[in-house]
């Protein structure tokens, strides 16, 4: 707890460099992954990220230091041969995208281990922390880590601010891009650039193996809240920065604790929490709304056999027994008793000593039930010419989502009729 | 022809070195509605491709308004096919219909307020106004074409090129588009459209392109419909030229000794 407070206070300095730069890092991946997960490139995050290794051995072998700018130049062009690796790879043979991914990222990843077992074997002193870039450790970030990254971060940002329309129309239709003049060759070089600058940085925080989590996450998760593209990267850019942050919060409070996994724990819940609570796409919200038709539906067909009983015996008042119900209409097993059950917590019926009978609520519930019901019968008889056997079925369903308005409709259309096309009188 | 619209020339186009358009030579009147007829897979949508500057040809060459054509594609306008964008795109209408106002020497400028009136007015055109803020993913197929149809019409360009245009609209829309496109011949402006039906497009089109991976007839309509050019074009057997293109695809052949890529190297 108490590590907690300290942490929410950013006093340390320190603290607040390696907060500041994991949200940057997480902001500027999220960004650049969304137009990498619309133009279903979503594995080229993890390929450049595993591409990138042998780029920052090298630069090691060759510079004998850590310094971020040399490590940042080595990472950027490794990882930009993959992507045009894999381009080319595409265009001049038959195999497909995903092959060639898996392809390039194998031989890149493989001689980046090779190289860095070399490194490892030399001893050199400062060595130690290379392999920091394989599971990331944004706590141990120094001032001039955080001031390249998340340069290199607001610069990403930037650039998608400034390309922003022209990123959306490659993303939707590069062929109509291409034929009103836009630079394609150009923006899609640029996005591939900007893709590798917001790898190479955001595995300092991750590492190579969840790099492509830090991408594809937040993109995925955000493009369940929304159908507007740019609400769709501002909300991707805040998951990834809350992430950064509660990654950099394990390694304040836990400095063994690796950053990267719990970076991509707190993705993947904000993946779960969209994939299960997010309006209309979520699966709570479908299948809210699927249990509300349902129920609403039973209710319903409940109220209507029980107006349609009272109808024939010209007594709306008197109570019916489940059997009496049953031969009206047929309900599945339980469905009956469970409907019964919601309408009374509603007030609509009661249960009496034989059976169950409608309130005065209740009563009105299903003439307007009923009403509806034989309106619309009616209006597929007379406007759509259904055959009168044809036409209760097709009321069936329709019935149930009428709304006043559409009932007003209705009933002007029909010259508002007395009796449905089987002579039932249509109630008020 | 003075001043053709559109000039093809000697026009050989091949996937994976399989020829699917075969010399194609023909010039095009300016002014006209234009109408593309052949048979599925006759290359009609790989022609409006390389006249668009999509596909690289493996010989001859293209003139449209008698010049290259990026020195003229802000007067050019395209519709393609409708399958070839992921519907579920998050984009409303609105944000499609704008694209057509997208500029190359405008890259970091907003878009206008002139821009978003001529977006409107396109969208008017095509009877999609009602529609313009919703998501492009919840639109039939029909409406999505006529999305497409108002993106090319708010280019307010003075060539339009369109794959079929009216695939999965229905007839009064059909018919109101074909209006509209009467209306901006009379303006001056010249349309080639990719169309599937033989009756509309001997009533409504100038002139008619008959393909079938070659070219079987360039001409004003009453003289290409006849009964030969169209039993030429949709007889339905297999031609000498596609089974030739299937040996030369397997041998890799060379279709010519040296490509003729532009004018200059005739
Ligand atoms: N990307 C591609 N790769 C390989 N072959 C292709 C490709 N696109 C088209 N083809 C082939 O080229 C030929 C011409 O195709 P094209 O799409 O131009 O025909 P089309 O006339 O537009 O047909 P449709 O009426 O079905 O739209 C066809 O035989 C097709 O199989
Ligand atoms: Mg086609």
């Amino acid at each position: 707890m108490n590590s907690l407070l300290e942490f929410l206070s950013l006093a340390d300095p320190n603290v607040r460099f390696v907060v500041l730069g994991s949200v940057l890092l997480g902001m500027s991946s999220a960004v650049v992954g969304c137009f990498t997960f619309l133009r279903k490139r979503a594995l080229l995050g993890d390929a450049i990220a595993h591409s990138i290794l042998p780029g920052i051995c090298l630069a090691f072998m060759v510079s004998g230091s850590k310094n971020p700018w040399i490590l940042l130049a080595g990472a950027a062009v490794s990882g930009w041969l993959s992507v045009a690796a894999i381009d080319i790879i595409t265009r001049k043979s038959k195999l497909k995208p995903d092959t060639a991914v898996g392809l390039v990222l194998s031989v890149f990843f493989g001689v980046g281990i090779l190289l860095l077992t070399h490194i490892q074997h030399q001893g050199n002193a400062s060595q130690a922390g290379l392999d920091k870039f394989l599971f990331g450790k944004a706590a141990s970030m120094t001032s001039e880590d955080v001031l390249v990254f998340g340069g290199v971060g607001m610069l990403l940002l930037l650039v998608v601010i400034a390309f922003y329309k022209e990123f959306k129309l490659i993303s939707f239709n590069p062929e109509f891009a291409k034929v009103i003049g836009l630079p394609v060759a150009f923006l899609e070089f640029l996005l591939a650039t900007v893709t590798v600058l917001a790898v190479a940085v955001g595995i300092q925080a991750v590492g190579v193996v969840l790099m492509a989590a830090l991408i594809i996450s937040p993109a995925a998760a955000a493009r369940f809240w929304t159908e507007k593209l740019a609400v769709m990267i501002v909300i991707a850019a805040i998951f990834g920065a809350l992430s950064g942050v509660f990654g950099s919060f394990i390694s304040f409070s836990a400095p063994s604790m690796p950053t990267g996994p719990w970076i991509v724990v707190a993705l993947t819940v904000f993946v779960m929490i969209s994939l299960l609570f997010a309006p209309q796409k979520g699966f709570v919200a479908r299948w809210l709304r699927d249990g509300n038709n349902h129920e609403k539906i039973l209710t319903e067909n409940i109220l209507k056999a029980l107006y349609q009983i009272g109808e024939k015996a010209r007594d709306f008042a008197g109570s019916r027994e489940l059997a009496e119900i049953r031969e009206r209409r047929e309900f599945g097993p339980g469905e009956l008793k469970r409907g019964l059950r919601i309408l009374a917590r509603r007030k609509l019926v009661v249960e009496a000593a034989t059976g169950w009978r409608l309130t005065s609520l209740g009563l009105t519930e299903s003439r307007r039930v009923v009403r509806l019901h034989r309106l619309w019968e009616m209006y597929l008889k007379e406007k759509i010419r259904l055959k009168e056997d044809h036409v209760h079925a097709g009321a069936e369903a329709i019935e149930h989502i009428i709304t006043p308005e559409i009932e007003r409709l209705l009933e002007e259309k029909l010259g508002f009729p007395e009796r449905d096309p089987h002579n039932s009188e249509i109630p008020r | 022809m003075k001043n053709p619209i559109i000039e093809v020339h000697n026009l050989t186009v091949s996937y994976n070195k399989r020829p699917v358009l075969w010399d194609v030579d023909y010039e095009l009147p300016p002014g006209q509605l234009i109408g593309v007829l052949g048979p599925n897979g006759s290359g009609k949508t790989t022609m409006l491709k390389t006249i668009m500057g999509l596909i690289r040809p493996d010989s001859g060459f293209v003139e449209v308004m008698g010049k290259k054509l990026d020195e003229v594609r802000d007067k050019v306008s395209y519709v393609p096919q409708r399958e070839s964008v992921d519907w579920d795109f998050p984009a409303n209408v609105m944000d499609v219909v704008l694209m057509g106002r997208y500029n190359p020497k405008h890259m970091f400028r907003r878009l206008s307020k002139e821009d978003r009136e001529l977006a409107v007015a396109a969208l008017e055109k095509v009877n999609m106004l009602p529609f313009a803020e919703r998501q492009i993913s919840q639109l039939s197929g029909g409406q999505q074409q006529r999305v497409f149809i108002a993106r090319a019409l708010a280019r307010q360009a003075d060539l339009y090129l369109m794959d079929e245009p009216f695939a999965g609209v229905d007839a009064a829309s059909e018919e109101s588009i074909l209006e509209l496109l009467t209306g901006m011949k009379a303006e001056g402006k010249s349309i080639m459209v990719v169309h599937h039906d033989l009756q509309t497009a001997r009533n409504f089109f100038d002139w008619i392109i008959l393909l079938n991976t070659s070219l079987v007839a360039s001409g004003p309509v009453n003289e290409v419909f006849t009964e030969q050019n169209l039993q030429a074009a949709y007889g339905g057997k297999l031609t000498v030229l596609s089974q030739i293109a299937d040996l030369v695809a397997s041998k890799a052949f060379p279709l010519r000794e040296k490509g003729l890529q532009d004018r200059e190297k005739l």
